[in-house]
């Protein structure tokens, strides 16, 4: 049993957890994450280890309630446990000096982007974070990213804080005004990612994105997670989760996140209806 | 014991396993053999002829006194033949249910001459059921602790046979487990209707009992590599039992459509996962019910595939093998299974390409008709593509049950661990001992993937060989 340290909204349905793993937060690098368990009916799931504190033997992770899986998780609180956490998993950031280096994150993508953007920043490069949101309530971790920029800049869609519109609207503006970007980092919703990479593809800035493909194990053993990269199969787990964007088939990713659309849906009804009748049940006891 | 000479005991006919009903049984997940009567199994121990030399002996990879068993059946001592099983086998009543006998111990019985050999696998697996059911599973005598550690890494039956007997001389064991359940490819592939979990869960408490330390969720190389087991976590040998983990993929055109499964992420998902109980178990498989399922290979993991799909309620289910029947590498008990339960194969028929929708939701298979040519390197005859015999087959969900190479996590992050060019450990195959000091292996990372019994016989060699590793480092 691994035990809830710390559990806090960021914004609407996206929590932050510390979790105790001390031989986890131990090992783990940038870019890497772990799969997690609740119970033992549960999903494994993968999410990013966004930090880690080996004093206290914890990893933080950030989630954003999307299905069943998530949303059970994100009402666990401090003193509870996931029965299962394995990691770290993946294959490291390759962060090196490389000049100017941006970090994009959206959504809950800001989360899986912090660490490799603490990593771009402790390598010496001059570190530009932008992240975007669709509204106000929605940005996260606004101020870490701030303290670990040279620039940074926050984007709504509906124009609620900071700049008024997507993350590469402001990606293009940057490169409009001529500044000279040697790496860019894009994690976030598929469309978005596939996006960051064609503003950046004519300029021929080298451009990694961190892929969220359907996981079980997590260790190269199901194939479950293969993405098409360079016309190859690749499996996320082992071989990623982050690629070079220019080369994704964004279009299968999208496609293959589909899979189980029909089965999650049902599931996350039914779960959120017992959770009504729950509620109703300790009410009418009450 | 009733004296029957050599004649009267070829006349008795084999005792057949008894089995659910085909048409009940490619509906639910139940073991579909049921086992033997004590009176069959005494009835199928007569037909043995107790040869002097016996070859059935030789012919299984831990070389069992099957003789001897067979006779301790026969006179209705079954504890003392599951005894002498266990003497070379470490795990009888998941070897009586899995291992290839016709290619091993029944292949040479001398009985199998003239007819049908003796039943020893079913033997084997009545005496160790009975052991278990009557709860007279003796924990092995563990000896006094000698103060030395031994990381195990895998859970399979490699990996549980090595425990047991280190733990048995005295041994601080301690197996770690990638997964979040124990047992390997017992668990997350070989499906219940085959082997129930519920006597790999039996095994795996008896060797709690030994005092052997369980650490699942524990990925070797990631968590902790082989050095910081021996430098900084006070290991004096490590064993590798990380098994062939890596599934195959054909490289054909259409691959990643949504619907093209390798077997194992379809049976991780149904067997490990519980996917069939689905949504009371939260992780989720395609649905099968209703829809054209395919399965290419040909050796025992097709089968399961296959039979799977058939207990999710597949309407059609095929297997798709580009050789003929008699080159399948299954059991020939799962064959046979398979088809009584409505298994459609079709042989001498190879993809060539998978077809999808806009969506990448697969819709049909483009196969190939072969015919046999000269024998390959592998003695079997090559299958060659008959030109001009394409067709498309209508398919929902096609499951690739081809093979599974060798899981490069462990040799990535140990260097100095010498590996074949196919990517398996190399070992010294007297000790089991690689290229590293004090780092054993054995099981499917050593020679691919092979069968339960090799694996189990591995492990065993290794824990010897460990032993006397660490007996003369003191
Ligand atoms: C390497 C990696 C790192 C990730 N890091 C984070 C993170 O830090 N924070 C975060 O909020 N999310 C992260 N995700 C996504 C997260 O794993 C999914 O949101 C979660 O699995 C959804 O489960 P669910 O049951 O709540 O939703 P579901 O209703 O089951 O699914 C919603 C969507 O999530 C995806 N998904 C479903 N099951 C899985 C699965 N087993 N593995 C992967 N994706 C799945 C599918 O695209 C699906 O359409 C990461 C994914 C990957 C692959
Ligand atoms: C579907 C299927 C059906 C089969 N049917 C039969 C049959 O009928 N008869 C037969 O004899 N054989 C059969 N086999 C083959 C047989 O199961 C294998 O040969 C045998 O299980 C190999 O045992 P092993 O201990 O080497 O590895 P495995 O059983 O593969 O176990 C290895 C274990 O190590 C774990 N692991 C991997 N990497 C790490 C790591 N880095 N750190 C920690 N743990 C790790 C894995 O999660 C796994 O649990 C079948 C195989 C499959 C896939
Ligand atoms: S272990 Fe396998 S090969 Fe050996 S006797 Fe038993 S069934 Fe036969
Ligand atoms: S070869 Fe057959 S008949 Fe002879 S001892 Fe072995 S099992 Fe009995
Ligand atoms: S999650 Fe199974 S291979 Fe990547």
């Amino acid at each position: 049993m691994y035990k809830i340290i710390e559990a806090r909204f960021l914004a609407e349905n996206v929590k932050l957890f510390e979790i105790e793993a001390p031989k986890i937060a131990k090992k783990r690098k940038a870019g890497q994450f772990v799969i997690i368990r609740i119970d033992e009916h549960g999903e494994r799931i993968p999410l990013t280890i966004a930090n880690s504190d080996m004093e206290k033997g914890t990893i933080t992770i950030i989630v954003q309630s999307v299905g069943k899986t998530t949303t059970k998780l994100n009402s666990l609180e401090k003193g509870e446990s996931l029965l299962d956490v394995v990691g770290p998993l993946g294959t490291p950031s390759h962060i090196e000096k490389v000049g100017t280096a941006v970090s994009i994150g959206g959504g809950v993508g800001t989360a899986i982007a912090f660490p490799t953007a603490a990593e771009m920043k402790n390598q010496g490069n001059y570190v530009i974070t932008i992240n975007g949101a669709r509204t106000k309530d929605l940005v996260i971790l606004e101020d870490e990213m701030k303290a670990l920029s040279d620039e940074s800049y926050v984007t709504t869609d509906d124009g609620s804080y900071g700049y008024h519109g997507f993350v590469t609207q402001k990606l293009q503006e940057l490169i409009d005004e001529g500044k000279k970007l040697d790496l860019v980092l894009a994690i976030g919703p598929i469309p978005m990612m596939r996006a960051v990479a064609e503003v950046t593809r004519p300029h021929g800035i080298k451009t990694i994105v961190s892929l969220n493909p359907v996981m079980v194990d997590g260790t190269g053993m199901c194939g479950g997670c293969r993405v098409v990269v360079d016309g190859k199969s690749m499996f996320a787990c082992v071989d990623g989760p982050e690629f070079d964007a220019h080369l994704v088939d964004f279009k299968n990713l999208m496609n293959r996140n589909k899979m189980y659309a029909k089965q999650e849906h049902d599931a996350l009804e039914q779960y959120n209806h017992e959770c009504k009748l729950d509620k109703k049940i300790e009410t009418l006891s009450d | 014991m009733q004296q029957l000479t050599a004649k009267e005991r070829m006349k008795i006919p084999r005792n057949p396993m008894v089995e659910q009903d085909p048409n009940e049984r490619n509906k639910n997940f139940l073991e579909v053999n049921q086992g033997y009567t004590a009176q069959m199994a005494q009835e199928e121990a007569m037909r043995c002829l107790a040869c002097p030399k016996p070859s059935c002996v030789e012919g299984c990879p831990v070389h069992i006194q099957i003789k001897d068993f067979i006779l301790q059946i026969a006179e209705g001592d079954f504890l003392g033949a599951v005894h002498t099983i266990k003497q070379d086998n470490a795990l009888p009543a998941i070897c009586g249910r899995v291992c290839p006998q016709e290619e091993q111990c029944e292949q040479v019985c001398v009985v199998g001459k003239r007819g049908e050999p003796v039943a020893i696998g079913n033997l084997e697996r009545f005496v160790a059921d009975y052991e278990r059911e009557m709860n007279k599973v003796e924990i092995p005598a563990v000896g006094s602790s000698n103060g030395k550690k031994v990381a195990i890494a895998g859970s399979g039956p490699a990996g549980l046979s090595c425990a047991k007997d280190l733990a048995g001389m005295g041994y601080d064991v301690t197996v770690f487990e990638a997964l979040h359940q124990l047992g390997g490819v017992l668990v997350y592939g070989i499906p219940e209707f085959r082997l129930p979990k519920d006597i790999v869960a039996k095994e795996i408490d008896g060797l709690k009992q030994m005092g052997v330390k369980f650490v699942t969720d524990t990925i070797i190389g990631r968590i902790s590599t082989i050095d910081e087991l021996m430098e900084e976590e006070g290991f004096d040998s490590v064993f590798l039992g990380v098994g062939a983990g890596l599934p195959w993929f054909l490289g054909l055109p259409g691959e990643n459509l949504i619907g093209v499964y390798s077997a194992n992420d379809f049976l991780t998902r149904v067997n490990l996962m519980k996917a069939y109980k689905f949504p009371s178990e939260d992780t989720p498989v395609l649905q099968v019910e209703g829809k054209n399922v395919a399965v290419f290979g040909g050796g025992n993991t097709a089968m399961d595939s296959v039979r799977t799909a058939l207990r999710l309620g597949a309407k059609n289910a095929y297997i798709i093998y580009r050789r003929s029947e008699v080159e399948m590498p299954a059991r020939v008990e799962e064959v046979k299974h398979a088809k009584e339960e409505g298994v459609q194969f079709l042989l001498l028929t190879n993809p060539i390409q998978f077809n999808g929708d806009e969506e990448d939701w697969l819709h049909s298979v483009t196969l190939q008709k072969m015919e046999l040519g000269e024998p390959d390197d592998s003695g079997r005859r090559r299958p060659i593509p008959i030109k001009g015999s394409e067709y498309d087959l209508d398919i929902d969900i096609s499951i690739i049950a081809i093979g599974n190479g060798s899981n490069p996590l462990i040799s990535q992050t140990t260097p100095d661990l010498e590996t074949s060019k196919r990517g398996t450990i190399v070992v010294n195959e007297e000790t089991m001992e690689t290229s590293k000091k004090g780092v054993f292996a054995g099981g499917d990372i050593v020679t691919g993937g092979a069968t339960v019994i090799l694996a189990m016989g591995a492990g065993r060699k290794a824990a010897e060989a460990m032993h006397k590793y660490m007996s003369d480092k003191a």
